[in-house]
């Protein structure tokens, strides 16, 4: 939008953009600040949820707990990653900032890798989004579980495929079938990861959509929308591991 | 350019240089408000005590994650005033439905 004012043969004189900032990063920040509204209602019934029913089922153990703090250090940890690709994008050096995405991207996966066990487990439990072993009479409890962080798992899916796209560009898309592939075979029918796996097929031709109709060398400024993006999902996370899992702890 | 410095580059955007140091120091910080959440996790406390104790901490670290990872401190003053404003005002109108919510509490649901 700037870049189309600055280069308009009607602009005479010079006028910087009313924020100082990329019109693409602008745009980033209002696709996150209506997210931040889905998730805000989200997290908002389920933490009424919680309050208002004493019998609120307690299923995640230390296991449980142990497991969602690594997956809170490899988010973390990935938005350390991110800070420092933007970083290397920014002086340049786009080999590093590549490195950087690539570390981003593997440690998005283990914590999609993670969860995905986490509710593996509790589904062997028997919990499903309408009925729960633990308390019968609060039968929300699975319904608001499955759908606020499988909502965030999702967010957190389409952003690995988004920085794939933004670090390997063409060469991401075979990397991605065949990860969709795996995932779809080796899972069985019953898991709802059988399925979810498509996720990342249809990833995958949104992505060649992208990549072959409008190819583009992406620059630093492409670097730190997507890390926008990142951290968001990260953000978001910091209000789930709390209200989710530390408010319904198995103390033994 | 060196770091922590700013510039504005031909288009008129400020481009921001920060420094290593500053973000390995977040990211502690978020790592050590973690795990005294854990810690709280396990203290047998009230449901209602301890949903705005997490929930602060749970602030504390966005507000981490937005001024310093997101650079949103960094920007032109105008661009966080606007954002960030319409951004709690509109998650503090969904708190309009607890009114509701509490009626339902103390008097119950008609069967």
């Amino acid at each position: 939008m700037a870049d189309v004012a600055m280069h308009h043969p009607a602009a005479q004189a010079f006028e910087p953009p009313l924020f100082r900032t990329n019109s693409k990063k602008l745009g980033m920040w209002l696709f996150i600040m209506s997210d931040s509204l889905t998730f805000g209602a989200l997290l908002f019934a389920y933490s009424y949820g919680r309050i208002s029913n004493p019998a609120w089922p307690m299923p995640f153990g230390a296991q449980s707990i142990l497991r969602a703090s690594i997956m809170t250090f490899f988010l973390l940890s990935s938005s350390l990653t991110m800070v420092l690709a933007v970083r290397s994008a920014t002086h340049g050096r786009m080999p590093g900032a590549v490195r950087w995405l690539l570390a981003t991207m593997a440690l998005g996966t283990g914590f999609v890798v993670l969860h995905a066990v986490e509710w593996t487990g509790l589904i062997h439990e028997g919990l499903t989004p309408f009925k729960n072993p633990w308390a019968a009479g609060v039968p929300q409890f699975g319904g608001t579980f499955f759908t606020l962080t499988g909502m965030h798992m999702l967010h957190v899916s389409m952003g690995v495929i988004y920085l794939g796209v933004v670090a390997l560009r063409k060469k991401w898309i075979p990397i991605l079938l065949v990860l969709w592939l795996l995932a779809w075979l080796l899972t069985p029918a019953s898991s709802p990861f059988h399925y979810g796996a498509h996720v990342l097929l249809l990833g995958a031709i949104v992505a060649s959509v992208i990549l072959y109709f409008k190819p583009k060398q992406y620059d630093a400024v492409d670097v730190e929308v997507s890390g926008l993006y990142w951290h968001f999902v990260d953000l978001v996370w910091m209000f789930i591991f709390p209200l989710v899992y530390l408010m319904s702890t198995r103390i033994t | 350019m060196p770091d922590g410095m700013q510039t504005v580059n031909h288009e008129g955007v400020i481009v921001h240089e920060h420094k290593i140091g500053q973000f390995i120091g977040v990211w502690g910080g978020l790592l050590g408000l973690t795990a005294i959440e854990v810690y709280l996790g396990y203290q047998n406390m009230q449901p209602l005590k301890m949903l705005f104790i997490l929930l602060g901490l749970s602030i504390v670290k966005a507000a981490l994650i937005i001024l310093y990872f997101m650079h949103m401190k960094f920007e032109v003053r105008r661009m966080r005033y606007v954002l960030m404003t319409a951004l709690i005002v509109c998650l503090c109108l969904m708190t309009v439905f607890f009114a509701d919510a509490a009626r339902i509490i103390s008097l119950g649901v008609r069967q």
